[in-house]
């Protein structure tokens, strides 16, 4: 379970009229009990999902408040967090370490206790559950866009975390890849957390957060929670 | 009609190449002792025909690893070139043979340290960079990341010659082909937000903590 307890997260921002910079907040306050297995945040650029998201696994720090994993303080043991919260990225680019899809999740392997054999196994078998098995010893940076993104999934779920936090992962792919990660998020047994502009997929999710100028302005049923950010759009442009 | 597009470069030190040779079954640890004593028997012998031995050794390697020609001499093309400088300078400085002796010397251990990453995977490298780096321990600095750091490194380099090509086309696009700033500054921002990036992966993947 997550748990966001007054959770305001604040940063410097350049004070156009005076020399010091002044603290602007960024998201919160925020408090919040995730315990659904689909979760999907929405909102619009720049309001604040994915400093939610990297709340979540201690990339970001609250600067007050708290953020608790199955009882883990982030602040505290971020380290044991970030075992059980795994992260999926926008740009799978940033996110491939290792030269070849069979390094970079055998590099995800090498924090367990398995031989050179094993974690060979293991990355070979992982790379087959998403369609990559022979892909394996392929330089990663010719893989098409949408098997870029299978791997960096790949590599995160390699090492099996409870819960999988994505921000945006399908925002750079075409139609077809989309569906494919889609689909394999659905699939999955972990607690998933998606941040996603792609309203079909959130209207699958058990439950919808609206994030709007770093608050949670809805919290609910996909259909509502949908329907409140249309709304809070068309506003927007009028 | 033009060729053909190839895919950008992957850098000078090569990538894996699946294979079954005798190199590829060669315990990493082997490889790269043998490219550090190719190294320093390089800089100790003296003279064109010790560096015609180099680079012969170096071919003979290449042959049985049995990589494709076009997977190591793509990559050495860049090398040639800047050598080949250095070499003219050393011809004008210290003659015909010392010049030789430079190019030669330096294409052989390429050649020689593109072999090795060619035959043998970055997992196994980092095993071996780790474990050669375990005496950092005592200056604080853990093993891992050390090896980790190295792995980066060879998996930038593609991410940079990619970067540094779309900048590039991006200033044509805008009739800026002449200016080396349009290609400079933006391929420079992009490097430092990649930095920042894989710093944040790393540390949502928890590599990098031990």
């Amino acid at each position: 379970m997550i748990e966001l307890d007054d959770v305001l997260v604040t940063a410097f921002s350049p004070d156009p009229a005076g020399d010091a910079d002044r603290v602007v907040r960024l998201l919160g306050p925020v408090r919040l009990r995730l315990t659904e297995r689909r979760i999907a945040v929405i909102g619009a650029n720049g309001s604040g999902k994915s400093t939610l998201a990297r709340l979540l696994n201690g990339l970001v720090l609250p600067a007050s408040g708290s953020v608790r994993v199955d009882g883990l303080d982030t602040a505290v043991d971020g380290r044991a967090v970030r075992r059980r919260v795994g992260f999926v990225f926008t740009n799978p680019d940033a996110q491939i370490v290792m030269p070849t899809p069979l390094e970079d999740v055998a590099l995800s392997l090498r924090r367990l206790p398995l031989t050179a054999d094993e974690r060979d196994a293991a990355a070979r078998a992982a790379l087959a559950r998403f369609g990559l098995a022979d892909r394996a010893e392929v330089p990663a940076h010719v893989l098409s866009g949408g098997q870029r993104q299978l791997l960096a999934l790949a590599s995160v779920l390699a090492v099996e975390p409870a819960i999988l936090v994505c921000d945006e992962p399908t925002t750079l792919l075409d139609l077809r890849w989309r569906t494919v990660v889609d689909d394999l998020l659905d699939g999955l047994d972990q607690q998933v957390v998606v941040v996603t502009h792609d309203l079909d997929a959130a209207a699958r999710a058990d439950r919808v957060l609206v994030v709007d100028d770093g608050r949670i302005v809805h919290d609910g049923e996909p259909v509502e929670a949908i329907a409140h950010y249309r709304a809070l759009m068309t506003a927007l442009r009028a | 009609m033009s060729k053909p597009l190839r895919q950008p470069w992957a850098g000078p030190l090569g990538l894996y190449h699946p294979g079954t040779s005798v190199l590829h079954r060669c315990p990493p640890g082997a490889k790269l002792a043998g490219l550090a004593v190719a190294g320093i028997a390089v800089s100790l012998a003296r003279g064109p025909v010790s560096a015609f031995v180099a680079l012969a050794v170096a071919v003979l390697a290449q042959l049985v690893s049995r990589v494709p020609w076009h997977r190591t001499t793509r990559g050495l093309l860049g090398t040639l070139v800047a050598v080949s400088l250095v070499g003219l300078y050393q011809w004008w400085l210290r003659g015909w043979a010392a010049g030789f002796e430079v190019v030669l010397d330096i294409v052989a251990l390429v050649l020689l340290a593109t072999i090795v990453t060619a035959t043998t995977r970055a997992d196994a490298l980092l095993e071996v960079l780790a474990r050669l780096a375990r005496p950092l321990r005592h200056v604080g600095l853990s093993p891992e990341t050390f090896a980790l750091a190295c792995g980066l490194f060879l998996r930038t380099i593609p991410v940079l010659v990619q970067t540094s090509l779309e900048a590039r086309d991006a200033a044509r696009a805008r009739g800026l082909e002449r200016s080396p700033r349009a290609v400079l500054v933006p391929s420079a921002v992009r490097m430092v937000a990649h930095a920042r990036a894989t710093g944040d992966a790393l540390a949502a993947r928890g590599l990098g903590e031990d």
